[in-house]
C-alpha cells in the first residue's frame, strides 16, 4: 500500500499538483485517496477478468442427460432364475434381478451410500454393495449397513422375451 | 576457518555464485545430538522418496497415455513391453507408498517432540498443507492405471467431498469433471497429478526447507536448557542421511522387483464394486471409520458427519501451533501430547482393523 500511496504522490508531483504543499494538503490527501481508490479498483477488476474465465473453465459443463424412456434389459430366457444382471440405463448402470420365484425387478445399480455398483448374491437373495458392506433386499429396500436410502426402483416390462426397464 | 577455493573453474563460479557464502552457510549448520536424534533423519527421508517420485514420475510420463481408453492400455504397454517398464512404475508405486509412510512418521514425531513450538508454526503449517498435498498425490495417481479398484476408490472418494453440506455438489463436480467418474475424471486427475500437484509441492517444500534452515533443528524442551554435544551437518550428519537414503533405496528396489505393483482389471463403468475392495493403507482409518458409521446419527446421514469430522480434524492438525496455548510460550503441552498419541493410535487401530476386516 506504501508503494501505491508513494506512486500516486509522485502522479501529484508530476503532474504540477502540488506546487504549493501547506495549501493543498487536505486536497491532496483526497486526491490521494480518489486514486488510491482508482488503482485498487482497477487493479480487482483486472485479477477478477483473470480468474473469473479460469474458474468458469475449471467447472465442467452439464452434459443433457438423455432422458430415455425405456432401455432393454436383456432377454428373459437368457435370465437364468435366482441371478441379477447390470445393464446400462443411458450413462448409468441399472441392475435387474430374476428371482427364484421367476418375477424380475430392476433398480438402479448405484449404491446410495457412496456411489459404488451393487451385484446381486446368490447366496443371501439379496443386492450387495462390495464397498462398505450395504445389504437390500429385493424390493430395493435398505436392510443392512451404511446406505441410507433405498435403491431406485425402475419399471420393468416384459413384451416377448425381451425385458423393458423404464424409470417409474 | 576459511576454505580456500581451489580451482580456477570454482573461484570462476564463486564470482558468479557466492558459493564461499554457500559454504560458510553450510558449515556453520550443525545437529544436536541426543536422545531423539533419530527423528531428525524421516524427514529428509521424505525428501529423498520425493526425488524418486519425480525421477520415475518423469520416465512415466514418456509413455503413459491417459484417458480412458488408452490409460489401462499403456500401463499394460509400460509393464509388458517397455524396457524395465515394470520396474519403473513399481518402483514408483512402492516409493509413494513408502513416502506417505516416512511422511507419517516424520509428522507424528514432530507432533509428539512439540517441534511446532513457537517460532516453527509455520514450518508446521507448510509440513501439514504438504501432508495434505502428498495424500492428493497419493488419491490422483492411484486413479491413473484406470483399474477397477482405483476406479470405485475414486468413486467413493469423490463422492466423500460430495457428501459435505453447500459446497459438496461443486467440489464433486470439479474432481469429476461431470457428474459421474468417467475419462473426463482421469485426465483431470491427471492433470493435477502431473503439473499442479508438483508445482504446489515444489512451492511449499522450498519454504518448509528454508524455516528449516533459518530456524535451525529443534531440540525436544527438556533438553533445551542442557548444553547437548552436536555434529556437523556437513558432511557428518549429511552422510548420515545418505546412508539413511542408500537402506530405503535397498528396501524400495527390493519390494519392487519382488513384489512387482500389479496392474489388476480395466475399470468397467457396468460391472459391480468387487469384493474385498478397501482403498490404499493411508485412506483406510477413513474409510474403516465410515464403514462403522450408521447410516443415520441424529438427523444426519452418517457419511456426512465422518467427512466433516475429518475435515475439521485436518483444520484442527494444521492449525496446532495456535492452539496449543503453552506452545506460544514454548512450554509443552500434556494435553496436545495425550491427543497425539490417542490420534496416532486411533489411526493405527482403524487401519489394522480395516486391514483384516
Ligand atoms: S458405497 Fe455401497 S455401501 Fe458404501
Amino acid at each position: 500500500m506504501k508503494e501505491v500511496v508513494r506512486l500516486s504522490a509522485d502522479i501529484h508531483e508530476a503532474a504540477g499538483l502540488s506546487d504549493n504543499p501547506k495549501e493543498i494538503v487536505p486536497s491532496s490527501k483526497q486526491r490521494r485517496r480518489f486514486i488510491d481508490s482508482l488503482l485498487l479498483t482497477s487493479f480487482s477488476a483486472t485479477f477478477a477478468s483473470i480468474f473469473y474465465p479460469i474458474i468458469k473453465f475449471l467447472i465442467p459443463p452439464q452434459v443433457v442427460e438423455a432422458s430415455q424412456a425405456s432401455v432393454v434389459a436383456g432377454k428373459l430366457s437368457e435370465l437364468k432364475a435366482n441371478t441379477g444382471k447390470i445393464f446400462k440405463f443411458g450413462t448409468k448402470p441399472g441392475i435387474i434381478v430374476k428371482k427364484a420365484s421367476g418375477e424380475v425387478c430392476a433398480f438402479s445399480a448405484t449404491c446410495t451410500h457412496l456411489n459404488c455398483t451393487v451385484q446381486y448374491r446368490e447366496d443371501s437373495q439379496e443386492i450387495w454393495c462390495a464397498c462398505h458392506n450395504g445389504r437390500y433386499d429385493l424390493n430395493g429396500k435398505n436392510i443392512a449397513g451404511p446406505p441410507p436410502r433405498p435403491l431406485e426402483q425402475f419399471e420393468v416390462k416384459v413384451r416377448g422375451d425381451e425385458i423393458f426397464v423404464s424409470k417409474g | 576457518m576459511k576454505l580456500t577455493l581451489q580451482s580456477d573453474t570454482l573461484t570462476w563460479l564463486d564470482d558468479r555464485v557466492g558459493i564461499e557464502t554457500l559454504k560458510q552457510l553450510a558449515q556453520k549448520k550443525e545437529v544436536p545430538l541426543h536422545r531423539h536424534t533419530i527423528w531428525y533423519y524421516f524427514g529428509g527421508m521424505t525428501l529423498f522418496l520425493f526425488a524418486v517420485q519425480m525421477i520415475t514420475g518423469v520416465l512415466l510420463l514418456f509413455y503413459y497415455k491417459p484417458g480412458a481408453e488408452t490409460a489401462f492400455e499403456s500401463v499394460q504397454y509400460i509393464m509388458a513391453d517397455v524396457r524395465f517398464g515394470w520396474l519403473i512404475r513399481s518402483i514408483h508405486s512402492w516409493s509413494a507408498n513408502l513416502m506417505i509412510f516416512t511422511m507419517f512418521v516424520h509428522m507424528f514425531s514432530v507432533f509428539l517432540l512439540k517441534a511446532y513450538r513457537a517460532p516453527r508454526e509455520l514450518t508446521w503449517v507448510s509440513g501439514s498443507l504438504l501432508f495434505f498435498i502428498i495424500l492428493g498425490f497419493g488419491f490422483s495417481g492411484y486413479l491413473l492405471p484406470w483399474n477397477k479398484l482405483a476406479y470405485f476408490a475414486t468413486k467413493v472418494g469423490t463422492e466423500i467431498a460430495g457428501v459435505v453440506p453447500i459446497i459438496g455438489q461443486l467440489v464433486l463436480r470439479f474432481l469429476r469433471g461431470g457428474d459421474e467418474v468417467t475419462g473426463a475424471t482421469l485426465t483431470r486427475f491427471y492433470g493435477l497429478h502431473v503439473s499442479v500437484l508438483p508445482a504446489i509441492t515444489l512451492l511449499l517444500l522450498v519454504a518448509h526447507i528454508l524455516f528449516v534452515q533459518r530456524q535451525g533443528m529443534s531440540v525436544p524442551k527438556k533438553f533445551e536448557s542442557k548444553k547437548l554435544p552436536t555434529m556437523k551437518f556437513v558432511p557428518n550428519f549429511l552422510l548420515r542421511d545418505v546412508l539413511g537414503w542408500l537402506l530405503v533405496f535397498a528396501a524400495l528396489i527390493s519390494l519392487a522387483t519382488i513384489f512387482p505393483w500389479e496392474l489388476g482389471e480395466k475399470a468397467d463403468p457396468f460391472a459391480p464394486a468387487p469384493a474385498g475392495i478397501k482403498p490404499e493403507w493411508f485412506f483406510l482409518f477413513m474409510f474403516q471409520t465410515l464403514k462403522l458409521l450408521p447410516a443415520k446419527i441424529g438427523f444426519m446421514d452418517g457419511e456426512v458427519l465422518g467427512a466433516l469430522a475429518f475435515g475439521i480434524g485436518g483444520m484442527f492438525w494444521m492449525l496446532v501451533p495456535f492452539l496449543d496455548r503453552k506452545a506460544v510460550n514454548g512450554k509443552n503441552h500434556r494435553l496436545f501430547t495425550i491427543l497425539g498419541v490417542i490420534i496416532l493410535l486411533y489411526i493405527i487401530t482403524m487401519t489394522v482393523w480395516g486391514y483384516l476386516a
